[in-house]
């Protein structure tokens, strides 16, 4: 079962990735930025079932960590929609050249 | 009966991924999203770590995903129904760097076998086992938390604390 764990780990990830690329919304692109995250948690559990419990660990911080990251990402979201009065990525073009 | 629900969880979780990517209001893709959780905890009981399959729900699909529904709601951006995938050469980079992930991910994780994938599987799997029978579900992961890691545990409090002071000040209007 391991394997199919790590596969499923993987396409998750894969699809994550492909949501931050084609997707404009940027609650869509942060909500695929967790999955990812959840992806390589699932591996870390699988893995964690023949490496030891430190695989459970690192779950805990990732998960602290994502807790972190979408508060302040959200945050700069109402920031910047209150700037730009849309969560377009297109439109936050103040960097580009 | 394991490896049915694991094809079952991992379906929807599949399913559940894809629907955050293609879905076209922000309200169903988080809805999806719940939906992926909630199977990836499944998956965590299979592999015996309830422990974190009951964070994942509270934590996750309940606080986390609370707030980006918040967001959602306070931005009013549930109704948002224009399409916003991008097309053309976005579409060409996206399948180039998928394929090639899927491609790095699938021969690493090919070859992963149940028994021996580095030392012996079956024994760490029933040190683990009699672990959790002996302190518990959480006291197994609280154990070494508290002891070999506290450095790392008491820095994702700080962390925790630097997050929510971004956030307020960050969402704070302008005066």
């Amino acid at each position: 079962m391991l394997a199919y764990a790590l596969l499923l780990s993987a396409a998750l990830f894969v699809i994550g990735t492909l949501g931050v690329i084609v997707r404009r919304n940027a609650i869509i692109i942060f909500l695929s930025i967790e999955l990812q995250l959840n992806a390589v948690n699932l591996a870390f559990v699988a893995l964690s079932r023949y490496t030891g419990i430190e695989g459970q660990l690192f779950v805990f911080f990732v998960m602290t960590v994502a807790a972190a990251e979408a508060a302040v990402g959200l945050a700069i979201i109402i920031s910047i929609f209150r700037h730009y009065k849309t969560v377009n990525v297109d439109r936050f073009n103040l960097l580009k050249w | 009966m394991t490896e049915i629900l694991f094809v079952l969880f991992a379906v929807v979780a599949l399913g559940g991924a894809f629907g955050v990517v293609l879905s076209r209001t922000p309200v169903a893709s988080l809805l999806f999203m719940v939906a992926t959780l909630a199977s990836v905890a499944g998956i965590y009981v299979l592999f015996e770590a309830h422990f974190l399959a009951a964070i994942q729900v509270l934590v996750y699909a309940g606080a986390i995903m609370v707030l980006f529904l918040f967001v959602i709601m306070l931005l009013n951006l549930g109704h948002d129904y224009r399409a916003d995938l991008k097309y053309g050469l976005w579409s060409l980079l996206a399948l180039v760097v998928a394929g090639l992930t899927a491609g790095v991910l699938g021969q690493a994780f090919w070859g992963a076998s149940d028994t021996g994938f580095r030392g012996d599987g079956a024994a760490v799997a029933a040190a683990l086992d009699a672990a959790v029978r002996e302190q518990g579900a959480a006291g197994v992961i609280a154990e070494p938390l508290f002891t070999d890691y506290v450095v790392a545990f008491e820095l994702m409090g700080l962390l925790l604390l630097v997050a929510i002071v971004a956030a307020v000040v960050l969402a704070k209007p302008k005066t």
